[in-house]
């Protein structure tokens, strides 16, 4: 099973990729974790955050088969 | 259906006015309707056009969740909610909240609810191209302008 990791606007074309996957291991309990895992840095200020299409927060747990987005401060309306 | 998404130009007044038609009008004293529109500048500077992007999938359950949210804290409510997405050009309709209500209060007190929780919550995201060609990300919604 795998974390299957979304990325949009600003951040997607800072980091120039749309997505990563990642083999859910124990070592990834949090989002802040997985972050962490993909990045090699402690996430930036003002990321948002979402688990299966939920807002959630970077010490929200997360599981095998989970959609993990991050994004900048959203700007609709 | 309360949320739509439209990826061309749509005119808001029909999208009211469609929904009026299902309506029972006879019980629904107030209506509170906020359409926004894309202005041709910001931060001092000429805007030519824009690109909204959003997140399928969640930006419908974002709004869903929001109008769902506001229902159960006015309960006499009846919500319509539009939104614009990819490429936007100056005057175009980006954003519609539409609410109904037996009394003023609760339609005009959800509408601002719906309208301020969508541009803080709901995951869309603002590009604007310049005069000159250049693209830039609008880094954040002002809270309360």
């Amino acid at each position: 099973m795998t974390i299957n990791v979304q990325y949009f606007a600003r951040l997607r074309e800072d980091l120039g990729r749309d997505s990563d996957q990642v083999a859910a291991t124990e070592g990834i309990g949090t989002v802040a974790d997985l972050w962490r895992h993909l990045h090699r840095e402690a996430p930036p200020p003002r990321l948002m955050v979402a688990v299966n299409q939920s807002h959630a927060r970077l010490d929200s747990a997360i599981a095998d088969g989970d959609e993990v987005a991050f994004f900048p401060p959203v700007t609709g309306g | 259906m309360a949320v739509r998404l439209f990826s061309e130009a749509f005119d808001p007044w029909s999208v009211v006015r469609e929904r009026e038609q299902e309506l029972p009008m006879e019980k629904l004293g107030a209506a509170s309707v906020f359409v926004g529109r894309m202005r041709d500048f910001n931060d001092a500077q000429e805007i030519h056009g824009m690109f909204l992007e959003h997140y399928p999938g969640m930006t419908e359950r974002e709004l869903e969740r929001i109008v769902a949210e506001a229902e159960s804290r006015w309960p006499s409510i009846t919500c319509e909610v539009a939104h614009r997405v990819g490429s936007i050009d100056p005057a175009d309709t980006l954003v519609l909240v539409a609410v109904w209500s037996a009394h003023r209060v609760a339609a005009r007190d959800a509408c601002a609810e719906i309208l301020e929780r969508l541009k803080h919550e709901a995951p869309f995201w603002k590009r604007e191209r310049l005069s000159d060609g250049s693209e830039r990300w609008v880094e954040k919604n002002t809270p309360g302008h």
